[in-house]
């Protein structure tokens, strides 16, 4: 009989939900009990919704396990060490049989996950063994040429997954189309859509992936240092990436002549951003990684041309980079094979909001928005209705629920006034306020905004004025024809891609949700009984028995009534904080 | 826009005597290396957890920043601060699958029952309160973050009881 192994989940996510704890746990365990197990860590397997995870290896058949808490773990490994079988109940992914959660997994490609979740990321050994660092081996050992790895990145079909979505073979030949004798290559790893978690996911979960995708480009366009410009938000991610590098130059992968090709010499740093979204963009990056503010300037000359220390410079996103030793080891052909005419491959996306199953998947494009919600995300919570999904964050827009049958590749999604984003894909139900979500994102653009164009500056604040009002219930006829009009300004007349896009999702709520707005507007009503200022807080009678507990809590002495008396709200005193609804114990305050 | 920060950031007196030799280390590392400012605040900030006025003088004066520049860049990024901050820092997630799930319940809670505003420390020094952009975690909306402890699915009461538990805490 082989020896248990247990396996702990630990990305930022699962040590949220106590991952930690049940790590800890199993250590006590292993020392105190004398318990002759095997204890191991990987990182976010995507399955958030069913964090803390833990698989068991028992007789080499695996069971992955969710929710499990310090008390679980231990029942679990006393169940197994007796009986060498699985608790059905808890098991949420194994070969043996098939449980609810199939339908999350199987309708995935992993791709740029590949290795997340299955390996522990502070171990090169481990990537090594699932065909790491193969490619830029393969690419030595072939002697394959700069322009051999270019055409086939391009064959690929693999196009930036940051959000612009540019062929990023093409970019590496711009890039090496310059003779410079110094380069750089940097991954962007500032992930700034404040809702989603891709690259972070991967950065924890396989660093190595990102580091040999850098590799690899370096090679191609012929750079000599490179740099990951990761957010100070993401201590575990720069913790794991630091490791990784470390192993990297112990092996070879990274100093001079690595995998003995000539003359090929390659050091990566991480550089730590500061907390900026502008800093995503490519510019403002380069800007704040040379110790500046991060303002975005003019293009051209392209960072290809002009970037870092005004040296010839290539930027890709986590989530690109990670995919390029696939296509490189398994085939351009091999990848082409997923998606769309346009749009090869695989996404990855943060699924989140009111949704049953939120995590991490990776799909093939093509697929349709209605299968990623249904089938992998298991329908919206608390059985309520599906009104619609935002893509792209703070420069995207929402696809409403009747438009449920757009497929996910980058020129259907941008068809409807969204954009494919770099991959948070927010999902909102009846209970959600469109002007808010609009307002929302732009408090957000307009506290980004570096404040370098005036139509970016002012415009944005004008325009979350008035949403703002609008969600108060002082919106006036003609907000919604100004905010359309203040809308086209600002995307024709900012510099970089921040100002360009805020409008979005303003602009789509609009496109598909006028009577929302209208509702606000016109009856001061929110129609998603979500605006709170709108609301009317009112006592049910029969509920009510009289404790004095709201009207104790009333901030502004707006509640009537003593004690076993039926209490009430005088409308023209409420400032709709909520306090009575948060403070009643019977359920005897309703909105309106 | 990122100006706005600045009315807000104030530089105030100083509590006490900042010990500035603790940077000197800092300014061997880094002098004379480009791109070094931004590092440096961060290695600032990591010792005193706040930038002190007079640590940012010193730095001008041996690394020939120009204090404009230092005080241009320190105010543009969200993770520097120009005054000091409570013993535990409240981050609570204002991200979009948060803001969903009504995360503002948990600030206007916290804001209540702290009697502080939001980025405001409260008087006895222990806590600092904050919203950040995403801690991803957004699968256990709405979430907070205190040190390096995370807390998930959340409503206004769960968060206040958080925060009088680490008071009980600290008052032993
Ligand atoms: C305001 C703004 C924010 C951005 N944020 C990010 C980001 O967080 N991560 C990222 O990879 N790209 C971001 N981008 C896109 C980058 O400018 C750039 O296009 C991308 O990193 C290129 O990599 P790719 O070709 O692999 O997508 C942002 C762009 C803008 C205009
Ligand atoms: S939005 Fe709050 S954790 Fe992601």
């Amino acid at each position: 009989m082989e020896k248990l192994k247990l396996i702990v989940g630990m990305g930022s996510c699962g040590i949220a939900a106590g991952a930690g704890k049940v790590f800890d746990k199993i250590k006590y365990l292993q020392n105190n009990e004398q318990l002759d197990i095997d204890l191991d860590q990987t990182s976010c397997v995507g399955m958030c919704y069913r964090e803390p995870l833990v698989e068991i290896i028992d007789n080499n058949i695996s069971y992955l396990y969710g929710g499990i808490d310090e008390e679980k773990v231990e029942e679990l490994i006393e169940h197994h060490q007796k009986f060498h079988l699985p608790i059905k109940e808890l098991v949420v992914k194994t070969e043996e049989f098939k449980t609810i959660d199939n339908e999350f997994t199987d309708s995935q490609v992993k791709i740029a996950l590949r290795n997340c979740g299955y390996i522990n990321p502070e171990r090169i050994e481990e990537y090594i063994a699932n065909n790491g660092y193969k490619a830029i081996t393969k690419i030595a050992e072939n002697s394959l040429s700069q322009e051999q790895i270019i055409q086939n990145i391009i064959d690929s079909g693999l196009r930036g997954r940051g959000g612009g979505g540019f062929l990023t073979g093409l970019k590496w030949r711009f890039a090496n189309n310059n003779k410079n004798a110094e380069k750089y290559i940097i991954c962007n790893a500032d992930e700034g859509d404040p809702g989603a978690f891709m690259d972070r996911s991967v950065l924890e979960g396989d660093p190595h992936s990102v580091i040999e995708g850098m590799i690899i480009g370096a090679y191609a366009i012929g750079a000599n240092d490179g740099v990951i410009y990761c957010r100070a938000e993401y201590p575990l991610a720069i913790k794991r990436l630091n490791i990784a590098l470390a192993q990297a130059r112990e092996k070879g992968f990274l100093g001079k002549n690595i995998c003995g090709i000539k003359n090929f010499n390659l050091d990566i740093h991480v550089k730590e951003g500061a907390g900026a979204f502008v800093c995503g963009e490519e510019t403002a990056l380069i800007a704040s990684v040379e110790g500046e503010r991060g303002m975005p300037r003019k293009r051209p000359p392209f960072p290809a041309a002009s970037g870092l220390w005004k040296k010839p410079t290539n930027i890709n996103n986590v989530e690109t980079f990670a995919n390029i030793p696939w296509i490189i080891f398994n085939g351009a052909k091999e990848y082409a094979k997923y998606g769309t005419e346009k749009s090869k491959g695989t996404k990855v996306f943060a699924l989140t909001g009111k949704i049953n199953r939120g995590g991490l998947v990776e799909v093939p494009m093509g697929i349709t928005i209605k299968d990623i919600i249904y089938k992998l995300g298991g329908g919206i919570q608390n059985g309520k209705k599906f009104k619609a999904v935002q893509l792209g964050g703070p420069s995207g827009g929402c696809i409403p629920a009747y438009l449920d049958d757009t497929i996910v590749d980058y020129d259907s999604v941008n068809a409807t006034g969204a954009i494919m984003g770099s991959g948070g894909m927010v999902v909102m139900d009846e209970s959600t306020c469109m002007v808010d979500m609009a307002r929302f994102f732009l408090d957000f653009t307009q506290k980004e905004s570096c404040g370098k164009c005036t139509f970016c500056r002012i415009g944005t604040k004008r325009m979350l004025e008035i949403l703002t009002r609008i969600t108060e219930g002082e919106g006036k006829e003609g907000d919604i024809e100004k905010l359309e009009e203040l809308s086209y300004q600002i995307k024709d007349s900012s510099l970089c891609g921040l100002g360009q896009t805020a409008p979005n999702p303003v602009l789509t709520t609009i496109k598909y949700f006028r009577n929302e707005y209208e509702a606000h507007i016109r009856d001061k009503k929110c129609p998603a009984k979500s605006c709170t200022k709108l609301l009317t807080y009112e006592v049910i009678s029969e509920n009510c028995t009289g404790c004095t507990i709201c009207a104790v809590n009333c901030p502004t002495n707006a509640i009537d009534g003593g004690k076993k008396t039926i209490h009430f709200i005088r409308q023209d005193a409420c400032i709709k904080c909520g306090a009575c609804l948060t403070k009643c114990n019977f359920d005897a305050i309703k909105i309106s | 826009m990122r100006i706005n920060r600045i009315a807000a950031k104030k530089l105030q007196t100083e509590p006490k005597e900042v010990d500035l030799s603790l940077i000197d280390s800092l300014i061997k590392k880094y002098k004379g290396k480009n791109g070094n400012l931004i590092p440096i605040l961060q290695g600032i900030q990591a010792i005193y957890r706040y930038l002190p006025e007079s640590a940012l003088r010193k730095i001008s004066d041996e690394t020939g920043h120009k204090l404009s520049d230092i005080y241009g860049v320190a105010t543009f990024y969200a993770q520097f601060r120009l005054n000091p901050v409570g013993k535990n820092i409240i981050k609570v997630c204002h991200g979009t699958a948060c803001h969903v799930q009504d995360a503002k319940n948990i600030t206007t809670a916290l804001k209540e029952h702290l009697k502080i505003e939001d980025g405001q420390t409260t008087p006895d020094g222990l806590f600092t309160l904050e919203s950040v952009a995403c801690l991803g975690c957004c699968s256990l909306a709405p979430v907070m973050m205190i040190g390096d402890d995370t807390f998930g699915k959340l409503s206004g009461k769960s968060a206040v009881k958080v925060i009088r538990d680490i008071k009980k805490k600290e008052n032993n």
